[in-house]
């Protein structure tokens, strides 16, 4: 039994199935990748677990810790220890790193909002102060987003398109960060089409067109991927996104 | 109350300390219309005349005096009712500089008005900051109304923040115009959260009248419940490099109403101004994110706020 099931579930954006019939299992504790071509459905079911507004219409079931989601609300969910890592974080025009980071942190000291920059590889001197707007770059405000991932201190973590728009130096760092909240017992779903993260994981669940396709090791998944997925011309819906 | 009494009332209500006053700052101490604290520095020429209707007060920055440190004015009214009216005449003459930070404070109002008619004339070269900080009590029970007419000699500046986040706004109804002559500068903020049956009129207008006159007047307004707004922006440009800007946000909860009328009149080929202006309800990327960390919604939009009137 996994900390997170999802159950038959079935969502339909716009008439079409953009999650259908899906299936899975996430193990506590354990790093698993959600693979997939652009428009799979990644994002979207990563959107149905937070409960996301145009993403709670789902047939079907979210089991968490033996609790089903369903009509329970973002804050609720986050509440009993899920978060999602955006694929492009929020700016905060007007807000510090400091009072952004510890806003959502389960330990609300500036020791403890320290603590989480430096891990995430940020001088706490440098940003503690500075805002959250558009000074900050892709990858500093994406690891100031994992850096408030870790002082929530959550369960599990969905954390969407991780390498996205963020440098080489940011990404091995974000990688370091995602062995550590493992090793604190932190259940880690990564959403990508990337192979580097998929190799972070250790287990892989391959989808499209918001069916699960395969399932295993990460090295079956990436063989899989890498012969059928990246060459293949099979036309995903697209991911709804904002518009909802 | 004698006077000491009354100003360490007005002071604490703001929650500063009045035995922290650095000693060789500038102050003036205001309650009702009596003045009840002063302290003045070289170059700094203050005069007051207590009327039934109102305060008169004539303060001169005189010619080329640089104040190191911010003056600070104190207006308060602490009964729950009572009428402030201060008339001013401030002069900056020319190449002076100075910056004032005013607390206005009405932490017990049920009916009070607070007014004010100033005329201020900034000389050439001069510079000029005025902070205008206001503490409300949570009945809104104060009518504010601040007008001044301001002029801005060539090379001169002037900046202007209006802040009221803390209490209930009661009714504001702010109208302030500048005329820029050549080379001088412009900047009027204003950052108020409105909420219950808040009432907020703004009226900014900058004239710009001489050559590379520039301005940016911006609005920062937060409604919530019935609370309504309404900002006009006004930039008039009529010379040679006359640069203008004029910004307003407005988020708005529940019931709410907000407008926005920037007006933007520019009549020389050489001049440009431009406006902006944004009216909705909170980012939601913003709120989701903070709802995501276990924020209710209520706290995430506090949040959101206060970033925005930061």
């Amino acid at each position: 039994m996994g900390i997170l099931e999802v159950r038959d579930v079935v969502l339909k954006l716009g008439g079409k199935d953009v999650i259908n019939h899906l299936t899975i299992d996430f193990w506590e504790g354990h790093i698993h990748a959600l693979v997939g071509p652009n428009g799979a459905g990644k994002s979207t079911l990563a959107n149905v677990i937070m409960g996301l507004p145009g993403y709670t219409d789902y047939e079907g079931d979210i089991i968490f810790k033996e609790e089903s989601l369903k009509d329970l609300p973002i804050d609720e969910r986050a509440r009993r220890g899920i978060t999602l890592g955006w694929q492009e974080p929020a700016r905060f025009e007007g807000l510090t790193v400091y009072r952004f980071i510890i806003a959502g942190a389960k330990v609300k000291t500036s020791e403890r909002v320290k603590e989480v920059l430096a891990e995430v590889g940020l001088s706490p001197e440098n940003y503690m102060n500075r805002a959250m707007d558009k000074t900050l770059s892709g990858g500093e405000r994406k690891r100031i987003e994992v850096a408030s991932i870790l002082a929530m201190e959550p369960k599990l973590v969905l954390m969407d398109e991780p390498d996205s728009g963020i440098d080489v130096e940011a990404i091995e760092r974000i990688f370091s960060t995602i062995k550590g909240l493992k090793a604190k017992g932190t259940t880690v779903v990564l959403i990508t089409h990337s192979l580097a993260v998929l190799e972070q994981a250790e287990h892989a669940f391959l989808i499209c067109h918001g069916q699960l396709i395969d399932k295993g090791s990460v090295g079956e998944i990436e063989k899989y991927f890498k012969s059928k997925c990246i060459s293949c011309n099979h036309q995903n819906v697209p991911d709804f996104g904002d518009a909802l | 109350m004698n006077d000491k009494e009354i100003t360490r009332e007005l002071y604490e209500s703001i929650g500063v300390d009045v035995h922290k006053h650095e000693p060789d700052a500038a102050r003036l101490v205001v309650h009702g219309n009596e003045v009840v604290g002063a302290h003045l520095v070289p170059g700094l020429k203050v005069e007051t005349a207590e009327k039934t209707d109102g305060i008169e007060a004539e303060i001169r920055i005189t010619r080329g005096v640089k104040i190191e440190k911010p003056v600070q004015l104190c207006f308060g009214v602490l009964p729950e009712t009572g009428l402030q009216h201060i008339r001013l005449n401030l002069d900056v003459e020319q190449d002076a500089k100075a910056s004032v930070v005013a607390h206005c404070t009405f932490p017990n109002a049920v009916e009070v008005e607070h007014k004010m008619d100033a005329t201020i004339q900034i000389g050439p070269g001069a510079e000029y900051g005025y902070f205008e900080r206001h503490v409300h009590g949570p009945h809104g029970g104060v009518n504010v109304i601040p007008k001044a007419k301001i002029n801005l000699e060539e090379r001169a500046r002037f900046k202007t923040e209006f802040e009221l986040i803390k209490g209930r706004v009661g009714k504001l109804d702010i109208d302030y115009e500048v005329t820029c002559h050549a080379e001088s500068v412009l900047e009027l903020m204003a950052r108020i959260s409105g909420r219950g049956d808040d009432s907020i009129v703004i009226h900014e207008t900058g004239h710009l009248l001489g050559e590379n006159a520039r301005a940016v007047l911006q609005s920062y307004i937060a409604l919530r419940e019935t609370a309504k707004a309404v900002v006009y922006n006004t930039i008039t440009a009529h010379a040679r490099g006359a640069r203008g800007h004029v910004d307003c946000k407005e988020i708005v909860q529940g019931e709410a109403l907000a407008k926005a009328v920037p007006i933007v009149e520019v009549n020389h080929p050489g001049a440009h101004v431009t406006h902006e202006a944004a009216i909705g309800s909170v980012d939601s990327k913003q709120l989701q994110t903070l709802l995501s960390r276990g924020l209710n919604e209520d706290e995430a939009t506090d949040l959101i706020i206060e970033g925005m009137l930061s």
